[in-house]
């Protein structure tokens, strides 16, 4: 089974895995840091929203080092065009984690009248890393052209996905938090999640109709009636979680992680949907997997390898969030 | 010009040598940290604790940094260097795959236990976690390094249509100069990670902090730094041996040799000149580079001369070799006579102290120099013998690099500035911190216990020390 032609297929599966669990996890951890109240007196709310996402912000940035690392390993030639096409985007993107994955040290450690300003380096970087995260998705699915309209609907995606970090952000934050906090980050979700709805009818009117190809794989007959699930279910989703968010909080705090649980279905739908318009071209319109992957003894080397560590990997994850399971109030810096 | 090609080099030069500072120290101070909490749990003396306690703090700001500026050096292969990947994308790929899945999600995990899980997991699942991290550093150490000497000294693999493709993975990754850089960097990280304790440690005792664990951490540094300065130099020879015969034409340059020679002498001083194809101002002992390189007083060693147009920039190379053996030998002589002072408990001379205070970052120069002249020494090539540099550059414009590199330097800037004043701004915090006792020789000569305890009420003013300082 470990040919030449199901091994890029094992691959871009492990690479589009990789994605969304890092959308999933730095993503609420960036939509943390988007929601960041600035104002002088809600530092209180700030340290607490912070604590909430200490002690796993580096292990899930580190899925975006996977996800690259697997192109990489891969895909070689998608890597490289992907990458030289996003020069920029990227290059603003990195700028983006330095200045976030930084002033989570510093404002513990400087000096209080500099705590506020670390605070605003927090919430610019998290938002410069969204908004470049959204741009490169938009400009993936139109092709790297840089004209008008891509620039315009890349835009629109930079917005979405900004509104998207924000409403799994919320979400993990009800899940975490207790008293006014809490009823903040409910408001904060259910309007963030408002945004995101529309974000994502917009893009899926918009991806099929200046790709003929993709609008032809959607509604080509037999599988139509299936793949249409995944809208559905993903609208049915939305609509759930909004109703769910007017009850919240209830009583002893019931359902307080159900939003979350919710927001996951939706970014796993969304990128299935994203993935089943390409699949198998791995740079839309220009290669596909087959033609991109490297040499097979290569892949063989490390999927051997990620065979054994990836569920070990996932084990101690796991321990990690069940040693910090519960509020996030009691969290300090050492 | 500024093209692609050297705005590239600049760029990934200013990156990997931002990035090098922080890994070069946390590879070793998380084992110096797990060595204070197995102290610990073995004694039950507070003061390890205490010690533990200040230095996982600077550890979590060094890793913090380290991590940033790594994320960025793992986009860089792909922005700038597509062809590096396209060619040997078969290789780098799995060791720079390994890195990830057996160093990074282990090390970043465990890091959050460490430093948010003291009061949530018990004594001894933390100190697992501390050894997790530790080990993690490591292994990462391992498989980068494992790529950058296959890009050395290149081995395991052959050439179908243009493309590297393994034939065996051993020695690929144990390539013939692999196991010199991985021990000679090791140590250099442990060194450069001994005197940045010892330096911080030797800075609070000269404010004046009166306390046990700053003692205990410059002695543990000069100790550790006393065992390895003589084993950096013994291995570096090695290295250096090892590198003669793989990539004559670096050791060359090195030892600044124009024209082959018998008995060539070990310079330790000269301007070499590129246009004139000589040494000015040379200062040297007569026969001492072939004695060192070949063990014989007349050993023949290649000139630059039999790589016309196909060898690296000497003066980098040759001055950077000057500056890290000159530390390395000055790190050397400072740990000995420390340790011989600290002897059974003794305190340090205030003459000591400031020269080791004045040496917290000597290992950062040493660290840059060894790798300038590991990698500028390796230039025209990119791959040793398989990839030139200029063959591997990305065909982005110009403009667009000059775009980043500006926005990375400021932000480089910034954070190296802000990271030694943090670091100054932490060792004054702590000296304020209150304790109950202070170390104190007793008659037996042993230093007594000490009971070291945080507390708010006594906030000993100096400069502007801000409240919750311990947090
Ligand atoms: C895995 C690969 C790798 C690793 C671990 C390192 N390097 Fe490197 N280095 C390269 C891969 C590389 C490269 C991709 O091969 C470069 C980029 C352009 C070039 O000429 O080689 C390079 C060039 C390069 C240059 C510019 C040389 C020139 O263009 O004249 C410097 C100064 C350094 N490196 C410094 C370092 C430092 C301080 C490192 C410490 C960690 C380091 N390198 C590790
Ligand atoms: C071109 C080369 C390099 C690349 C692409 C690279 C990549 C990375 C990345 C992506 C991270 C962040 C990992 C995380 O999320 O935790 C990182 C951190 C790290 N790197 Fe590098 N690295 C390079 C060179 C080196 C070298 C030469 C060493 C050591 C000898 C090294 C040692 C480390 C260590 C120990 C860390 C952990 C974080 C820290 O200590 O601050 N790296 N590197
Ligand atoms: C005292 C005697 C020392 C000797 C004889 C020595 C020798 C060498 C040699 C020959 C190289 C070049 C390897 C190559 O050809 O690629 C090298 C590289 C290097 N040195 Fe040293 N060195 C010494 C001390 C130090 C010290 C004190 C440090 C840092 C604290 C250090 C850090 C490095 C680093 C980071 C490199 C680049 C990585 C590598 O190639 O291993 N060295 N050293």
């Amino acid at each position: 089974m470990m040919d030449a032609h199901t091994l890029p297929i094992i691959f871009v599966a492990l690479t589009g895995l990789a994605v969304v669990v890092y959308a999933i996890l730095d993503g609420y951890d960036l939509g943390v840091g988007i929601l960041l109240p600035m104002d002088d007196r809600e530092e209180a709310d700030r340290d607490t929203m912070i604590a909430s996402i200490g002690p796993f912000w580096d292990a899930n940035e580190t899925w975006l080092v996977l996800a690259i690392g697997l192109l990489l390993i891969a895909f070689p030639a998608a890597h490289s065009v992907v990458l030289t096409h996003l020069y920029l985007p990227v290059a603003i993107m990195l700028i983006g984690l330095i200045m976030r994955g930084v002033a989570f040290d510093f404002r513990a450690k400087a000096a209080i009248d500099h705590k506020l300003a670390w605070d605003r380096c927090f919430k610019m970087g998290s938002l410069l890393t969204t908004f470049s995260q959204g741009f490169m998705l938009g400009m993936y699915v139109m092709g790297f052209q840089y004209d008008w309209p891509s620039v315009l609907f890349a835009t629109l995606s930079a917005f979405g996905v900004t509104a998207a970090y924000s409403y799994i952000g919320g979400a993990w934050l009800i899940m975490k938090t207790e008293g006014e906090l809490q009823k903040q980050a409910v408001r904060w979700t259910r309007n963030s999640g408002r945004a995101t709805f529309i974000g994502v009818v917009a893009v899926s009117l918009v991806n099929p109709m200046v790709n003929p190809g993709v609008f032809n794989r959607w509604f080509e007959f037999p599988l139509v009636m299936f793949v249409l699930l995944i809208p559905a279910l993903c609208f049915f989703a939305f609509i759930f979680n909004d109703v769910l968010l007017a009850r919240l909080p209830k009583q002893n705090d019931r359902h307080c992680w159900l939003p979350f649980l919710m927001v996951i279905a939706i970014f796993i739908l969304c990128f299935s949907a994203l993935g089943f318009s390409f699949f198998p071209e791995i740079v839309p319109g220009q290669m596909t997997i087959w033609q991109a992957a490297s040499a097979p003894e290569s892949l063989r080397f490390i999927l051997w390898g990620a065979i054994v560590v990836i569920p070990v990997i996932l084990m101690y994850t796991a321990f990690s969030y069940k040693i910090f399971h519960g509020k996030a109030t009691e969290l300090h810096y050492h | 010009m500024l093209d692609t090609l050297i705005l590239s080099r600049v760029q990934f030069a200013a990156n990997i040598s931002f990035h090098i500072l922080f890994p070069t120290i946390t590879i070793a101070l998380c084992w110096i940290v797990f060595f204070f909490k197995l102290r610990y749990d073995q004694t039950q003396n507070p003061v390890w604790m205490r010690a533990y306690r200040f230095w996982i703090k600077i550890l979590a700001l060094t890793f913090a940094l380290g991590v940033v500026s790594g994320i960025t050096m793992s986009f860089q292969f792909g922005t700038n260097w597509p062809g590096f990947m396209e060619t040997v994308g078969n290789i780098a790929g799995p060791l720079l795959g390994y890195e990830v899945l057996t160093a990074f999600f282990l090390e970043a995990t465990f890091l959050g236990i460490m430093l948010f899980g003291i009061n949530r997991v018990p004594s001894k699942v933390h100190t697992f976690s501390a050894l997790m991290v530790a080990i993690g550093t490591t292994l990462s150490a391992f498989w980068i390094l494992a790529l950058n000497s296959w890009m050395h000294t290149p081995a395991g693999y052959e050439m179908i249509d243009g493309v590297a493709h393994v034939t065996s993975w051993w020695e690929v990754i144990f390539n013939p100069s692999f196991p010199y850089r991985l021990a000679h960097m090791l140590i250099a990280s442990g060194l450069t990670a001994a005197f940045f304790v010892a330096g911080i440690s030797a800075y609070r005792i000269r404010l004046g902090d009166p306390k046990k664990a700053p003692r205990l951490a410059l002695k543990t540094g000069l100790i550790v730094a006393a065992i390895l300065a003589p084993l950096q130099a013994f291995v570096g020879d090695l290295h250096g041996l090892n590198t003669l015969e793989h990539q004559p034409e670096k050791i060359a340059a090195v030892e600044g040799i124009w024209h082959t020679e018998k008995g060539a002498p070990l310079l330790l001083f000269a301007v070499p000149d590129g246009e004139a194809k000589t040494n000015h101002f040379a200062v040297g002992i007569p026969k001492g580079a072939s004695l060192i390189l070949t063990h014989e007083l007349d050993g023949e060693l290649q000139g630059l001369n039999e790589f016309e147009g196909q060898h690296p920039p000497v003066a980098p190379a040759f001055f950077g070799f000057r500056i890290m053996v000159g530390i390395g030998f000055l790190m050397w002589l400072v740990a000995w006579v420390a340790s011989y002072q600290l002897r059974n408990g003794r305190e340090a001379s205030p003459l000591l102290l400031r020269v080791v205070s004045f040496m917290t970052f000597s290992g950062w120069i040493s660290t840059l120099a060894g790798w300038y002249v590991t990698e500028i020494g390796r230039q025209p090539w990119l791959v040793t013998g398989v990839l030139k540099t200029a063959d591997a550059v990305t065909p982005v414009p110009p403009s667009h690099v000059g775009l980043s590199l500006t926005l990375y330097l400021l932000v480089y800037a910034f954070l190296l500035w802000a990271y030694i004043h943090t670091l100054r701004l932490m060792a004054r915090k702590s000296v304020t911190v209150e304790e109950f006792e202070t170390a104190t020789r007793s008659l037996d000569g042993s230093l007594s216990h000490e009971l070291e305890l945080t507390s708010e009420t006594s906030t000993t003013d100096i400069n502007h020390t801000p409240k919750g300082a311990n947090s």
